[in-house]
């Protein structure tokens, strides 16, 4: 009898273990610090980038971006194209095939019907789903079988890669989340923070906005992976803090988004450091957003920062392009980012496809050159050591969201445009005033209250195609739409316009670019309506202990955990 | 008061009868941690407010071209920059001078404004039972509000207003101060009233309410006189506190714009220096406790002057 | 007495409904964004999609109510159902986050652990040193013992946290490497190797907090036993013979003690409310973190049912005090 109970015992664990490989499990515990601690793991009901973060090392998509920008099969055998078939001649549908013999890590099968619940999950108008922009114009998903689904779109897309691409728009699933559409979405408080997954980790106890402790997923699809048995996910902190942890103290093997100054950087990675600084660069660039309007606090409310009211000084062009040349971006670099960020005049930097490389007038500071163009536009050195025009002196008001970086170019950025005669008034406001879209408040990006601002922003996924459309006529944030709108400075050109709407049916990528470096030179060294600053990079910090890691500013630094090791 | 008169009739010839404020201040001056404290609130008000005009270097002030720059970055003391430079070469000793101005504004006005409000709530409300019931609910209240949000709205309602009545920087600091002292006089309230509720059962109150004083001169002169030292303690306390608060209110965007250096701000934006260049938050550091210390002494030495029974002594 | 505090029971019941609507109010008012902290790629339509989700954009009266109703019928239902296994709550919405989309009150009781054995250890930690520290230095005004005293309670006050933490880690984290610099609150103690870890990460921020705390308390204390060690019933006392230490440990201590028992039955509630800027810097994630985070993300639920609950302790402790009033000096009435 007892020796029986041991053979079925034995057996049982036999069963339940099935060939892992001898790499799986072998390095112990992974510590991961993110500042910015996750608050959910479902990326459909997400607040923010270190959620997707989280919860891409549990939940897969078909396909998401290598640190080049390449799309990559994930769940999928390939990547569906035109040319393999597997995208539609007229553009109009996209069918995405399956690896066989994937599975959840609860052991059931993955199937078609999951990746169409997913849409249909996203897609429910009282879901408040954060990612519905990667199912822009989707008229129809189905599973064509088991192993093969089919998109249906409403209008040719030159670009058919929305849905379930990246680590924005992963697979869930469908037996866990059946219950969880429409409004029942924020009730399921035990799928959100535990989903099931495909990825290289599961969930073992997920505490919101602190911790979250993740072991290997024992139905991984390589036996050999991952190398780490266990994840301890912290969150909480700041970056500093957080540099430290990885750099001089080793209690954590990575630690996230480090933007900190070279010069913090460079005390806490010095000799005997126990970890690098890691930087790769995706899309963000550090700008000035010119205001094109009149921000004056002496017009109505409903009037100010209007197309109404052009901007007394802004509007002028060589103003604009002054306050441009009179700024050293070298030093900006330097003093700001350091290795994590290069000088640009670009809106769009990245990808090459996109990027015009001949963009580079105004990376050289060109003091006198400013001061002739403001000559030029009538505004005169007065005695006070600034310019008048009209009885009228050239003062700006400048604004930002607060950030030690963001203050210091701030200060270099005022002291530059006084050399030119220019007065700056700075502000300071706090992020989360500062981008949330509250029309109440007078301190947000949207509603401009200011002549000069400052953020960066960057695309999702490899394509621009979205975010150059947002400088349209139409989507400058004014009462109407309730301060509601991407393009902030207010800039209009139906000339633009036009090319946004050709853009929008042209598939060929030379053709593509061609017209991305177009609308991109026109909203920068054209018209000086966006004035690049840096184009920065993601920067991480790695302990020198972890193999591996390669990061990844086109999708999710977590993306390929599977392959992290231990140095022995 | 008393001892006081009573030596000037003894001796009216060698005494000539002597104030009430001139005794406090004979008594003040006999001590001697006061004196100090005194001398060197004195001295760090003439370091922030005249030093500016022998140290003509300006607070924002930073080379103009950039291989400067980089080179006087993050120096350590020298002859041109006797307390080193920032992270942007900007010098020191002119941004603690600079810094300095605000905060012992701010601090002072702040705690005055809140040690003020405290205290008469804290009596009002200890000495008429009528209106305790409502004065520690609205206590409640305010102890309940959550800071940040209380802060975000008075901005967002008042800021555009004063700005324009009173100009952008005189409205900051009206705003700052306002907002500082409304949300920081509740504990002064509560100890207050806390104390002055056991006064009025003292032998020496009830004598004096059954001699008919009416109750404006029982506060003034018998209530308030016996309430100091906890008030002087908030008093302290509160001056710390309302520099800090100031340097918090800068990162959320609330009060003066970045170009304005405050101690609080240097020190907050010196922690991640720390080790590399440790003067960035030693001497704001320094500062800030250097004016907190001879406060809590200036306020020492005036409590017991105030005290008649010690300076009967 | 006894009157007195139901009275002043059933009196706080409209005083909190009101204090909730002002928080309330407050909260909407305030400018803020639930979706502020998305990235700028997803468009403003998507970001308005998911606000008319969490109920955002409902009439406020509808809001607050609705917060009522879940906060005094269906939570003390659902504690109902999990404490005796019946089945009152099934159905009915509790309150819930909008960052995190699960239930406010699991994670403040996820937080409290943590808040009560780092904020609550350094509240005691620094009462008990407070008042002996107090109590000597006002005995022995101007010896040695009180102008350390002195120096150190001013520099521990004026010196804010968010530079003594970062200091002691730079000390004792980073060059001496004794004590972890994040705090695990996996952490479960179950033997002497890791109670001896949890006492190793918990040393940091209690001290930095003790410091701050013990600071502010020993100078009332101090202060308080200063006025009464010059009154006359102190005379009268050592006239009659009585001994040095009942003197001053029974009658001037009990009689100063009022300005400090306020200080501290305020500092209470505080506990709850947790250290914002400690437990940020060593990354103890308690109630102050979860606060703060929620501020931020304009976490309406989540802010309002911390500020609500933080509101009934202070009424709560505010009461405390009073009553210690009486006690401490028996001709303090109320009636």
């Amino acid at each position: 009898m007892k020796m029986k109970s041991l053979m079925l015992g034995a057996a049982a664990l036999l069963a339940a273990a099935p060939a892992f490989g001898a790499g799986r499990g072998s390095d112990g515990q992974l510590n991961l610090l993110y500042w910015q601690a996750p608050s959910i793991m479902n990326p459909y009901l997400s607040s923010g980038t270190k959620d997707l973060e989280a919860s891409s090392i549990v939940i897969e998509p078909l396909a998401r971006y290598n640190p080049k920008g390449e799309m990559i099969p994930y769940l999928a055998a390939d990547i569906p194209t035109v040319a393999n078939g597997g995208v539609s001649k007229d553009l109009m549908s996209i069918t995405w095939k399956l690896k066989p013999g994937l599975k959840w890590s609860d052991g059931s099968a993955v199937t078609a019907d999951d990746v169409v619940f997913t849409g249909e999950y996203c897609m429910d108008p009282k879901g408040g789903c954060a990612q519905l922009s990667h199912f822009q114009n989707v008229s129809k998903i189905e599973a064509v079988d088991p192993l093969t689904v089919k998109i249906t779109y409403k209008q040719p897309m030159p670009d058919p890669y929305g849905p379930f691409v990246s680590y924005e728009s992963p697979i869930l699933q469908k037996k866990q989340f059946e219950k969880c559409m429409g409004a029942a979405a924020p009730t399921c408080t035990q799928a959100n923070f535990n989903p099931i997954g495909t990825g290289p980790f599961e969930v073992v106890n997920f505490k919101p906005n602190d911790v979250i402790q993740l072991k290997a997923n024992p139905n991984y699809r390589d036996p050999n992976k991952p190398a780490f048995a266990t994840v301890n996910f912290k969150g909480g902190g700041d970056a500093a803090a957080a540099a430290r942890a990885v750099f001089q103290t080793g209690e954590y093997d990575y630690a996230w988004n480090l933007q900190l100054s070279p010069d913090v950087l460079k005390g806490m990675t010095g000799a005997g450091a126990k970890g690098k600084v890691v930087a790769a660069f995706g899309s963000l660039v550090e700008r000035l957003e010119m205001n094109l309007t009149d921000p004056s606090s002496s017009l109505p409310a409903d009037e100010r920062s209007t197309a109404k009211h052009p901007n007394p000084i802004l509007s002028d062009k060589r103003v604009r392009e002054a306050l441009s040349m009179a700024i050293d971006r070298n030093l900006l670099v330097q003093v700001g980012y350091g290795a994590a960020g290069k000088p640009t005049c670009n809106l769009v930097p990245a990808p090459a496809a996109y990027a015009d490389e001949n963009n580079t007038g105004c990376l050289k500071q060109d003091i006198a050159g400013a001061k002739k163009l403001l000559d030029e536009a009538g505004w005169k050195m007065g005695a006070d050591g600034f310019r008048h025009k009209d009885g009228k002196k050239l003062v700006l008001s400048y604004q930002t969201s607060t950030n030690a970086v963001r203050q210091d170019f701030q200060a270099l950025i005022k002291q530059w445009w006084k050399e030119i005669g220019v007065d700056t008034q700075l502000r300071n406001i706090n992020a989360s005033v500062f981008f949330g879209g509250d029309p109440g408040s007078p301190d947000t990006f949207q509603k401009f209250y200011a002549d000069v601002e400052m953020y960066a922003n960057n695309f999702s996924g490899t394509d621009p195609q979205t975010y150059l459309s947002m400088y349209t006529c139409d989507k400058a944030p004014r009462p109407a739409t309730q301060w509601q709108g991407e393009n902030i400075n207010r800039y209009c050109d139906p000339a633009y316009d036009k090319l946004v709407a050709e853009l929008g049916q042209t598939a060929d990528l030379a053709k593509r670019g061609e017209l991305a470096k177009k609308m991109n030179d026109m909203l920068t060294k054209d018209t000086f309506t966006i004035v690049p600053l840096v184009w920065r990079g993601t920067t991480s910090g790695v302990a020198n202990s972890i193999a591996g890691e390669d990061i990844n500013p086109w999708d999710s630094e977590l993306w390929n955990i599977a392959d992290w090791s231990r140095k022995k | 008061m008393t001892d006081a008169t009573m030596k000037a009739d003894d001796l009216p010839e060698i005494a000539p009868p002597r104030s009430q404020w001139r005794d406090v201040w004979a008594q003040f001056r006999n001590h001697k941690g006061a004196m100090i404290g005194l001398a060197v609130l004195v001295v760090i008000v003439l370091f922030v407010f005249i030093g500016p005009l022998i140290w003509r270097i300006g607070p924002e002030q930073m080379p103009t071209d950039a291989l400067t720059l980089i080179r006087s970055k993050n120096l350590g003391p020298s002859w041109g920059h006797p307390l080193g430079t920032d992270q942007l070469a900007r010098d020191e000793l002119a941004r603690l001078m600079a810094g300095g101005k605000i905060s012992i504004a701010v601090g002072l006005t702040a705690m005055t404004l809140s040690i003020s409000l405290g205290t008469l709530v804290g009596v009002l409300s200890g000495y008429f039972k009528r209106l305790d019931g409502i004065l520690m609910r609205l206590t409640d209240l305010f102890l309940a509000l959550p800071l940040l949000p209380l802060l975000l709205v008075m901005v967002m309602l008042f800021r555009d207003t004063i700005a324009h009545v009173l100009g952008l920087e005189a409205g900051t600091f009206i705003l700052i101060v306002s907002a500082i002292g409304v949300t920081s006089w509740m504990q002064c309230a509560r100890v207050v009233r806390g104390e002055v509720l056991a006064l009025k059962e003292r032998e020496f109150v009830l004598a004096a309410k059954s001699i008919g004083t009416p109750p404006r001169r029982m506060i003034l002169r018998h209530i308030l006189p016996n309430v100091l030292s906890p008030v002087m303690v908030a008093a302290t306390l509160g001056i710390a506190n309302a520099i800090i608060t100031e340097s918090a209110l800068s990162f959320l965007g609330l009060g003066f714009p970045p170009d304005f250096p405050t101690w609080g701000r240097l020190l907050y934006d010196g922690v991640d220096l720390m080790q590399d260049n440790p003067g960035l938050v030693i001497w704001p550091g320094v500062a800030i406790s250097l004016t907190v210390l001879s406060v809590n002494y200036i306020g020492d030495g005036l409590r017991d002057a105030l005290d008649p029974r010690i300076r009967g002594r | 007495m006894l009157t007195y505090t139901i009275r002043r029971l059933i009196l706080a019941i409209p005083v909190l409904l009101l204090i909730s609507l002002i928080i309330f109010m407050l909260l909407k008012l305030a400018p803020g964004d639930p979706t502020a902290q998305m990235p700028l790629t997803i468009p403003p339509d998507v970001k308005e999609k998911m606000k008319e989700a969490m109920g955002f954009n409902k009439p406020l009266l509808v809001q607050y109510a609705l917060w009522l109703r879940q906060f005094f019928i269906v939570e003390p239902l659902h504690w109902c159902d999990v404490l005796f296994g019946t089945h009152f709550a099934t159905g009915l919405q509790r309150i819930i986050s909008w960052q995190t989309r699960s239930p406010v009150f699991d994670i403040i009781w996820q937080r409290i652990p943590q808040t009560l054995t780092v904020v609550g250890m350094s509240y005691l930690i620094g009462v008990l040193i407070a008042l002996p520290i107090g109590i000597v230095s006002a005995y022995r005004q101007y010896s040695w013992f009180d102008q350390i005293g002195t120096f150190v309670s001013m520099v521990g006050f004026s010196v804010p946290t968010f530079f003594t933490g970062v200091l002691l880690i730079v000390i004792f984290s980073v060059e001496l490497g004794w004590f972890p610099s994040i705090y695990d609150t996996t952490l479960v103690v179950h033997d002497w190797a890791s109670f001896a870890k949890q006492v190793r990460q918990m040393a940091m921020p209690v001290a930095v907090l003790a410091l701050y705390n013990a600071a502010q308390i020993s100078r009332f204390m101090r202060a308080s036993m200063l006025d009464n060690l010059h009154q006359d019933y102190v005379r009268t006392a050592r006239a009659k013979g009585m001994g040095e230490r009942v003197v001053v440990l029974v009658h001037v201590l009990r009689n100063s003690l009022i300005p400090v028992v306020t200080v501290i039955a305020l500092g209470v509630p505080t506990i709850f409310g947790g250290a914002i800027i400690t437990e940020q810097v060593f990354k103890v994630n308690g109630l102050g973190q979860l606060l703060i985070t929620a501020i931020y993300a304009d976490d309406v639920p989540m802010v309002q049912t911390l500020t609500f609950i933080f509101a009934i302790l202070i009424v709560l402790f505010n009461l405390v005090a009073d009553i210690l009033y009486g006690l401490l000096d028996p001709r303090i009435r109320y009636d």
